[in-house]
């Protein structure tokens, strides 16, 4: 795999242990990442009218919650390797159903349960493709990502079910203690810490780290590989269930369309967060810090009046540079080495 | 190590139980008609109108279209923008990429944020961004949408660019004109369900049943599905089952370009009368080449002025959005607030070789 472009320094550095390195490295990229979102958040307070109020956190956390409920479980996925990048279709389909099952006349709470087990559903049949036929999750989610968004228009077809009750379309946006912290950004953050607990302080969340740096050895060394990918699939399922509902509630209106194209903005997040698209490297506070840099540019160059377009090269453009940097950084510390063993 | 992954699953399945729970935790059995949803925001028209205040100067207007790069409402856009100029107001048009649901919702707030005086619109979707637009009002801005609405508790006024007996009407009398109110006809529309084109054919069905109409005969509604590939085989069609055919109506920016590709390259080029809702700059050529006589559209420029005028005059407190009320929109003169707060731009523009060219959109 051509991973070790990117972690060359990990396996080459015998000087060093190589979990001390990666520790390091990884503890520099979350840090620079804070220091990059903190740079942002204080020059754009300071540059652009409007950023630095309650109202606008409201509504910059409001915009990134679907994201970063999604890139939660897809961390883990891409730690291990996989990519699920059936997520938005989920969400879509997900919010299809939900409409329908509304106007069916069931009761909301129930309607809610049925989805986020509908996305469950939907992640395990990712599951079964990955892990009991062993194809690559990136060609079985690239077709899950096509037939789910096509299922979601035989459901719902082009209509939109909108008439759900104030109270819960209200609550979708209401805040704590009327600040600027929404509800679901508190639901959004209990989330955070459960998978941020499952990632770093349990075997379980170690076994990921194996199972992305070599799958093979991770399963000589007991790890149920398969398994722990097919749950991994089911969560990201449900959780897109979630944010389905969220999405569905927040803007008032259920459509097959909801969401279309936003697995590219949550991989987005996720690899500005630090992960390495080749498995085996990454912090879920880096992704959540990636999510709200992405968030804090978008919302700051709005407000700024900068075009849509010229926002999407932008984002485009921290993408690359998140990719670009980090291996910048390898090279140039090997270069460094090199110079200093010849001297 | 085996029990391990276990354990941690059995918390990730607790934790999305939890996630369940606190969603649904605030409420208790919520079915649909169960509660009363009014939206307490959705006030419309409060406070009074003073038909004789000026026109305020430096109002900010935003407008924010179904998506930017569109030329349709890049024209439109430029309406309101040539408005905006006229009574010193500053301009700005902002918005998403894709038109997609609820991408406009984050400009709104944006706009709100902004504090910006009269916010245009025309809604992706008539719920969507329902919320953002009374939390927007809230903020002071009035709200206009265009083109396509939102629903009438989320907006001050609603332009709208042509009632559907506008249309139908103006549709009827031009395929009449063209083959001298005599013949057999055709509707090529888009596709079977779509609830503006199946309102205008009632409304067309109508006006032909009138006396004046009496020798015109509809033969057969056809459906391109506003593909262009099923459009043009569809003319295909209708040539064929009816061979003595004299006109096509197709009230459909898609199907009216693609049968007018037909007919130019067919025996039946100039003996065919075709017209319907097209732009310009998809007609031009079928227009020159005297394929097509005249076909109808709203100017989508007109649309914009007449929309940046109706907010001016909101924020200027001239009118409030309610029925009755007057306001002046510049070149177009004057206009009266229907019911639900709809303004109406007026009939189609008509084009023809004469006035083709000076159109761009």
């Amino acid at each position: 795999m051509a991973r070790d472009a990117v972690a060359a320094d990990v396996p080459e550095a015998p000087a060093e242990p190589a979990a001390g390195v990666l520790r390091s490295a990884l503890l520099r990229w979350d840090t620079a990442l804070l220091v990059v979102l903190a740079a942002v958040v204080v020059l754009a307070g300071v540059l652009v009218e409007g950023f630095a109020s309650g109202r606008n956190l409201q509504f910059l956390l409001l915009d990134v919650i679907a994201i970063a409920l999604i890139a939660l479980p897809l961390t883990l996925i891409v730690i291990t390797g996989e990519i699920d990048l059936s997520v938005a279709s989920t969400l879509g389909l997900c919010s299809a159903v939900m409409g329908q099952l509304w106007v069916a006349g069931l009761p909301l709470e129930l309607v809610v349960v049925l989805v986020v087990g509908l996305g469950a559903l939907l992640g395990a049949v990712n599951a079964v493709f990955v892990t009991k036929f062993a194809l690559p999750s990136l060609a079985v989610t690239i077709g899950t990502l096509a037939a789910y968004r096509g299922l979601a228009f035989v459901v719902l077809g082009d209509q939109a079910v909108a008439d759900f009750p104030f109270r819960w379309t209200d609550a979708a946006s209401s805040t704590v203690a009327d600040g600027a912290v929404p509800w679901a950004a508190v639901v959004a953050i209990a989330l955070a810490v459960v998978f941020g607990v499952v990632l770093h302080a349990t075997p379980f969340g170690r076994s990921l780290y194996a199972m992305g740096n070599n799958a093979e050895a991770a399963a000589f060394a007991g790890i149920r590989v398969a398994r722990a990918k097919s749950w991994l699939f089911v969560a990201s399922g449900a959780v897109a269930g979630l944010a389905g509902v969220y999405w569905t509630l927040r803007f008032a209106s259920a459509r097959a369309d909801n969401a279309a194209g936003l697995e590219l903005a949550v991989v987005a997040a996720v690899l500005l967060g630090g992960v390495s698209i080749f498995g085996g490297r990454g912090t879920l506070p880096g992704v959540l810090l990636g999510v709200l840099l992405l968030g804090a540019v978008r919302n700051a160059l709005q407000l700024a009046d900068v075009a849509a377009d010229t926002l999407n090269v932008v984002t485009g453009g921290l993408l690359i540079a998140s990719v670009v940097v980090p291996n910048a950084v390898v090279l140039a510390r090997a270069r460094w080495r090199r110079r200093g063993r010849a001297a | 190590m085996s029990t391990q992954p276990k354990r941690t699953l059995r918390l990730g399945l607790i934790a999305t139980t939890v996630a369940v729970v606190l969603v649904s935790a605030a409420c208790g059995g919520t079915t649909r008609g169960s509660e009363d949803d009014a939206n307490p925001a959705g006030d419309r028209a409060t406070g009074q109108a003073d038909p004789d205040a000026p026109l305020a100067e430096g109002l900010d207007v935003a407008f924010l279209p179904k998506q930017v790069n569109n030329p349709y409402f890049t024209v439109a856009d430029g309406g309101g923008k040539s408005a905006t100029e006229e009574f010193k107001g500053r301009y700005k048009e902002v918005g998403p990429s894709e038109a997609g649901a609820s991408s406009q919702v984050s400009y709104i707030n944006t706009l709100s944020q902004q504090q910006t005086d009269v916010i245009a619109t025309s809604a992706n979707d008539p719920n969507a961004i329902c919320g953002a637009l009374n939390s927007a009002r809230q903020a002071g801005a009035k709200v206009v949408t265009f083109d396509s609405d939102t629903k009438p508790e989320c907006r001050d006024v609603f332009v709208n660019q042509a009632t559907a007996e506008g249309i139908a009407a103006n549709q009827v009398e031009l395929i009449a004109a063209q083959i001298g109110g005599e013949g057999k006809i055709a509707i090529l529309s888009a596709t079977p369900n779509a609830t503006n084109q199946n309102a205008w054919i009632e409304l067309m069905r109508a006006e032909l049943a009138k006396p004046e109409h009496s020798r015109i005969e509809l033969v057969a509604v056809a459906y391109g599905n506003d593909e262009d590939q099923k459009s043009f085989q569809e003319t295909q069609g209708l040539l064929r089952s009816y061979p003595d055919l004299k006109g096509i109506v197709s009230p459909t920016t898609v199907g009216v370009a693609a049968a007018a590709r037909y007919l130019s390259g067919s025996e039946h080029k100039g003996k065919v009368a075709l017209t319907g809702l097209g732009t310009p700059n998809q007609m031009r050529e079928f227009v020159k080449d005297g394929t097509v006589e005249v076909f109808a559209l709203w100017n989508p420029a007109d649309l914009g002025y007449l929309a940046a005028y109706a907010g001016a005059a909101l924020a200027s407190g001239r009118i409030t959005g309610a029925e009755g009320e007057k306001f002046t929109a510049g070149r177009l003169g004057e206009y009266t607030i229907g019911a639900d707060g709809v303004i109406v731009l007026g009939p189609p523009t008509v084009f023809d070789q004469g006035n083709i060219d000076q159109f761009d959109f």
